[in-house]
C-alpha cells in the first residue's frame, strides 16, 4: 500500500466572481521513501493540492468538495482538526517557498524549533533545546549552539530555508512536502539545499513531494513526475520516461520553451513559445483545457467535445490528451507508408 | 567581436559604494558596501551583453549606474562618445532618448492610475514629440509591434497578466526609438511559457530595430539564449568576460564554474553527471567560496 493516496481531489474556491476550480479531480500516490515531483506554472493548482493534503487551505473561501487523501489508512479530509494536528508536523511536514514569511521575526530561532518538538514529542525545555542544536547541526548551520538565540533576520535566505527544513524534520516525518523550496534562493544555494534534502531523505527514509515550476529541479530530485495544467493532471510518468518520451503537447511545449544551458546554436535559435495563456478557472469550457493553446488540436476534433480522460498510454505513463506524441508519430508513419 | 568600431557603450572602472551608517541623531558612516567595485566593459552597437550574477552581486546596480538612475561613486560611463557621469539632470534627460530600461517586475513598474495608452505615450509627451494625434498613432503602432492589442489603450495595467504588462513596459521603452536598452531581469517574474514569448519578442525587436541590449539576469540559461557575450559578476567585481559560447563551455574563473555547475538542467540523465561534477567542484572550491 502506498504511503499517501490522493483520490479524485476537488478543491474549489467560492468567490464573489464565481467558483474557482483550483484543483479539479487530481489523483496520485506516493510510495514510501520515494520522491514525487509536481510541476506546473502559476495557477495550475500544484500548491493548492499540497495545502489540501495538509488541511491548510483557507476555509472559507476554499473547500474540498470531493475526494479523499488517504495517509496510512486514514482519510485526512475527514479527520477532525484535533487529530489532524497530530499528523501535521509530526508525520507529514511541509516547507514553503519563502522562508522569511514562515519564520516569526519576533521569536528567536531556538524558540521556534523547540516549540514543534515540545508539542509533538513532549520533550522538556532542556531536552528540546538539545534536540534543536542537533537539528541545526544536521542541516549544517555553523556554530549551531551559538546561533540558537539569534532572530531570523540574522540568518541568510539559504540558512533560513535550512532552519525550515530542520523544523520540518524535527519529528522525523514519513512524508515531507516541499512547495517551491528553492525558488527564492540563488542557484548555488539551491544546489546545496537540494543536496541536503536528498541526503536527509535517504537518512530518514522519508517520502517527499516536491512542488516546483522548474523542470530542472524535478529532473534532479524526483523519481516520478506529475505535470499539472489548469487544475488537472495532464501527464504522469517515471522521471526518465517523462523526459525521454514526453507525450502531452503541453509537456513538450514546456520543455521546448525552456532556454537551454548546454548545446550549440543557442543564441541564434528561437524558443518555442506557447501562445496565449492558461484558461480562466471560473469559466472552464467542457473541453480539453489546453486545446486553445495546443498546436495539434482543432475545433472539429474530440478535444472540443469533452475533457479527455487521463489514460495509461504505456505502463505507468498517463496522459490526458487526444494528441499524445506517440500517436501523432504513429499516424504520420501510416500516412507515409 | 574584434572590429575596430568604437563601442556604443564603454564602462570604465565603475564604482558604487553605499555608506553604512550608525547612530540615531548623529549619524556617522562606519563602513561602506562596495556594490560595484571597479567594473569595466564595452558593448558594440547591435550586440547583446549578458550580465549574470547572484543576488547582491551588483549587476542591477551596474545597470542603474549606466543610466545614471543612481550616481556612481567613481568611474566613467561613455555612451556614443559622450561621458554620462558629469551630465546634469536636463542634459541626462535628453540622453535618455537613447538609453532606456525594462524592469523586472511589471506589476510594480507601471503606474496603476495611468491607462496603457498614457504609459506608453508618456515618454513622447515628456520629450515634447509630435502632436496629440500623431502620438496616439505612435502608441498604437508601438503596442502593435510588441504584440499587444492596440484597441486596449484605454484600459489599466491591473487588467492584464504579467506577460502582457511586460509588453507594455517594452513598448514604453521603445517609444523614443532608443539605441540601448538595459533589460533588468525582464522575464524572471514570468512563467516559462510566457517567458519564452517575451524573450522571442526581445530578439525580434533587436533584429528589426538594430537594438543594443545590456541583458541583466540571474538565470544562466536565459542569459545564454539572449547574449553574444557574457559578463559574470560576483561581489561587485567582474570575474569573467567573454564570448557566450566560450564562457559556457570553457569557463576560466572558479566562481563561473561553480555557478554553471549549480544549475539544474531538465535532463535527468545529464543531471546525474552534473551532480557529481558539482560535488567535485564544491570540494575543490570550499576554500575559495568560503572567503
Amino acid at each position: 500500500m502506498a504511503l499517501l493516496e490522493v483520490n479524485d481531489l476537488h478543491t474549489h474556491f467560492f468567490t464573489r466572481e464565481g467558483v474557482v476550480r483550483a484543483v479539479d479531480g487530481v489523483s496520485f500516490s506516493v510510495e514510501r521513501g520515494k520522491t514525487l515531483g509536481i510541476v506546473g506554472e502559476s495557477g495550475c493548482g500544484k500548491s493548492v493540492t499540497a495545502l489540501s493534503i495538509m488541511g491548510l487551505i483557507p476555509q472559507p473561501p476554499a473547500r474540498i468538495v470531493e475526494g479523499s487523501v488517504m495517509f496510512e489508512g486514514r482519510d485526512l479530509v475527514r479527520l477532525p482538526e484535533r487529530e489532524l494536528e497530530d499528523v501535521r508536523g509530526n508525520e507529514i511536514s511541509m516547507i514553503f517557498q519563502d522562508p522569511m514569511t514562515c519564520l516569526n521575526p519576533t521569536l528567536r530561532i531556538g524558540t521556534q524549533i523547540t516549540e514543534t518538538v515540545r508539542r509533538h514529542q513532549g520533550l522538556s525545555r532542556q531536552d528540546a533545546r538539545r534536540r534543536a542544536v542537533e537539528l541545526l547541526e544536521q542541516v549544517r548551520i555553523p556554530n549551531a549552539a551559538g546561533r540558537l538565540d539569534d532572530y531570523p533576520h540574522r540568518y541568510s535566505g539559504g540558512m533560513r530555508q535550512r532552519v525550515m527544513i530542520a523544523m520540518a524534520l524535527s519529528c522525523t516525518p514519513k512524508l515531507l512536502i516541499a512547495d517551491e523550496p528553492t525558488t527564492a534562493l540563488d542557484v548555488t544555494v539551491q544546489a546545496q539545499v537540494l543536496d541536503l534534502l536528498e541526503e536527509l531523505r535517504r537518512e530518514y527514509q522519508m517520502a517527499m513531494i516536491i512542488i516546483t515550476h522548474d523542470m530542472g529541479v524535478v529532473a534532479e530530485a524526483a523519481d516520478e513526475i506529475v505535470v499539472m495544467y489548469a487544475g488537472q493532471i495532464v501527464e504522469q510518468a517515471d522521471v526518465l520516461e517523462l523526459f525521454d518520451h514526453p507525450e502531452h503537447p503541453y509537456t513538450e511545449a514546456l520543455l521546448g520553451a525552456l532556454p537551454q544551458l548546454e548545446g550549440e546554436g543557442i543564441r541564434e535559435g528561437r524558443l518555442t513559445a506557447i501562445p496565449g495563456r492558461p484558461p480562466d478557472l471560473i469559466q472552464l469550457p467542457p473541453a480539453c483545457r489546453f486545446a486553445p493553446r495546443c498546436r495539434y488540436a482543432n475545433r472539429h476534433d474530440a478535444c472540443a467535445q469533452g475533457v479527455p480522460e487521463l489514460r495509461e498510454l504505456r505502463p505507468g505513463h498517463f496522459v490526458r490528451s487526444g494528441h499524445p506524441a506517440s500517436e501523432r508519430a504513429g499516424a504520420r508513419a501510416e500516412v507515409t507508408a | 567581436m574584434t572590429d575596430d568600431r568604437s563601442p556604443l557603450l564603454r564602462v570604465t572602472d565603475l564604482h558604487k559604494h553605499f555608506p553604512v551608517k550608525q547612530g540615531l541623531l548623529i549619524e556617522r558612516t562606519v563602513d561602506e558596501v562596495k556594490a560595484v567595485d571597479g567594473v569595466s566593459f564595452e558593448i558594440q552597437e547591435g550586440e547583446t551583453l549578458g550580465l549574470v550574477g547572484e543576488s547582491g552581486s551588483g549587476k542591477s546596480t551596474t545597470g542603474y549606474c549606466i543610466l545614471q538612475l543612481i550616481k556612481p561613486t567613481s568611474g566613467s560611463v561613455c555612451f556614443a562618445g559622450e561621458e554620462l557621469t558629469g551630465l546634469d539632470r536636463e542634459q541626462m534627460r535628453k540622453m535618455r532618448r537613447e538609453l532606456q530600461i525594462v524592469f523586472q517586475d511589471p506589476y510594480a513598474s507601471l503606474d496603476p492610475r495611468m491607462t496603457v495608452g498614457d504609459i506608453v505615450g508618456e515618454p513622447l509627451v515628456v520629450h515634447g514629440l509630435g502632436s496629440r494625434r500623431s502620438r496616439r498613432e505612435s502608441v498604437r503602432q508601438l503596442l502593435d509591434v510588441v504584440g499587444f492589442n492596440p484597441s486596449f489603450t484605454n484600459r489599466y495595467p491591473h487588467e492584464f497578466s504579467g506577460g502582457q504588462r511586460q509588453r507594455i513596459g517594452i513598448a514604453r521603452a521603445l517609444a523614443l526609438n532608443p539605441k540601448l536598452i538595459v533589460c533588468d531581469e525582464p522575464v524572471s517574474a514570468l512563467d516559462v511559457s510566457i517567458q519564452a514569448q517575451i524573450l522571442n519578442l526581445l530578439k525580434d525587436l533587436q533584429r528589426d530595430f538594430g537594438l543594443t541590449y545590456l541583458f541583466i539576469a540571474h538565470d544562466l540559461a536565459v542569459v545564454r539564449a539572449m547574449s553574444d557575450r557574457i559578463a559574470v559578476m560576483n561581489r561587485g567585481k567582474l570575474v569573467e568576460l567573454g564570448p557566450a559560447e566560450e564562457v559556457y563551455t570553457q569557463p576560466q574563473d572558479d566562481y563561473t564554474k561553480a555557478l554553471l555547475s549549480a544549475v539544474p538542467v531538465p535532463d535527468p540523465r545529464r543531471m546525474k553527471e552534473r551532480k557529481a561534477e558539482r560535488r567535485r567542484l564544491q570540494h575543490a572550491l570550499a576554500d575559495t567560496v568560503a572567503t
